[in-house]
């Protein structure tokens, strides 16, 4: 329906005829725009609804006594269903700390937070289909799953700072909201992350756009093609600095996956883009020390580099 | 009565402590309305979300922003 409803206002109400590179790439803006927009909308929406249902203090509850390996599975799958923003992750992770839950648990919860992101969930639902959506959602839980258990093998509690052990937590007994709440408060979130991305989904989708039509097949393969062996590392290092703008580069690598982009590496970048964001660790600075922060960094990045690699050796 | 308005300083408590403000205008009553940001007074509160809103040393809302309206239902 939405091809059709592109395809008559590009073709026969503009009039630009099919096949030129401007019908193609104008058809393309509009189709990829109407179908990222309307699903940005219905899927945020019923995202909210879930997360209404795993407050922090639930998952900080549901950890407790876990130890690792099951912890550390529990935690990944937590940080995906748990509202969280980089402004809650100090009094976030001194809960978990103080709750006696392992550092590395706790990290598997910080990794797959902010990685299994529901914008790039959408976006890569809406513009690679389903499958890839759930092949980006299953990394995203291993990913965390490896990175906490390793960082919890390291033995890093010295690096936690000390204040953090001094903090006494109260009680708290969370009202359990209705469902008027729960509607109210999924419709401002929904409201809230569209006014955030909408723009940077139509710069994205336009570039998209310009390179489906415009950019020559062989150009990508040429550079970054399965013949380029550090293309996968040059892709992550892109993709850390580019933290929380999933919205707007993924309807650019779809653009490059078309023109011959490798799948691992497509992956590799859009999940580099999400997993580091650069203001989550200067708050994680408040609670760790530094020499954490670059062992994190660094673990998280090296894996997703690996991650690359393997995806392009089995897609 | 006492508002306590908790977060560290984040956007979103800044709007909360606005919706705070707005809210005790309407209601036309004497509230007190406080910003606690120092993160051991948080935590004592038991909430891991911010922003959050106390009122009365109750924990109404955690790690969201409510409405004037609501703000203002529960001030009454």
């Amino acid at each position: 329906m939405l091809k059709y409803a592109a395809d008559s206002l590009v073709y026969r109400v503009l009039g630009i005829k099919q096949g030129t590179m401007l019908g193609e790439a104008l058809n393309f803006f509009l189709y990829d725009t109407m179908k990222v927009f309307l699903l940005l909308t219905v899927i945020i929406f019923v995202v909210a609804i879930i997360r209404s249902f795993f407050p922090p203090e639930r998952a900080r509850k549901l950890l407790r006594h876990r130890r690792e390996y099951v912890g550390n599975f529990l935690a990944a799958c937590l940080g995906i269903v748990t509202p969280f923003c980089s402004c809650s992750a100090i009094p976030l992770f001194i809960g978990f700390v103080e709750a006696g839950l392992p550092l590395g648990v706790t990290f598997s919860f910080l990794i797959a937070s902010p990685t299994v992101n529901e914008v790039a969930l959408v976006m890569l639902w809406g513009l690679f289909g389903w499958r890839i959506a759930l092949l980006y959602t299953a990394t995203g839980v291993i990913l965390a799953f490896f990175g906490g258990i390793i960082i919890g093998k390291l033995k890093l509690e010295h690096l936690v700072e000390d204040y953090i052990y001094q903090i006494k937590i109260g009680e708290c007994e969370a009202s359990v909201p209705t469902w008027k709440e729960r509607f109210s408060y999924a419709r401002a979130y929904t409201k809230d992350i569209l006014k955030r991305v909408w723009l940077f989904v139509l710069i994205g989708i336009g570039i998209g756009a310009w390179i489906h039509g415009y950019v020559p097949m062989d150009l990508v393969l040429r550079y970054a093609g399965p013949g380029n062996p550090f293309a996968v590392i040059v892709a992550v290092l892109v993709g850390i600095p580019l933290y929380s703008n999933a919205a707007g580069a993924i309807p650019i690598v779809q653009a490059l996956v078309e023109k011959g982009l490798p799948m691992g590496t497509a992956l590799a970048f859009m999940m580099s883009i999400v997993a580091i964001s650069t203001p989550e660790l200067i708050i994680l600075r408040k609670v760790i020390k530094p020499k954490l922060i670059a062992i994190f960094v660094g673990i998280v990045s090296v894996s997703i580099i690996i991650i690359g690699y393997l995806f392009n050796m089995i897609l | 009565m006492k508002i306590e308005v908790l977060g560290m300083g984040c956007t979103n408590c800044e709007k909360l402590y606005r919706h705070v403000l707005e809210a005790v205008k309407l209601s036309g009553k004497k509230v007190e309305v406080i910003k606690v940001e120092e993160i051991e007074k948080i935590m004592a509160y038991g909430v891991l979300s911010s922003p959050a809103l106390v009122i009365d040393g109750k924990v109404k809302a955690a790690g969201k922003v409510p409405k004037v309206e609501e703000i203002k239902e529960w001030i009454k």
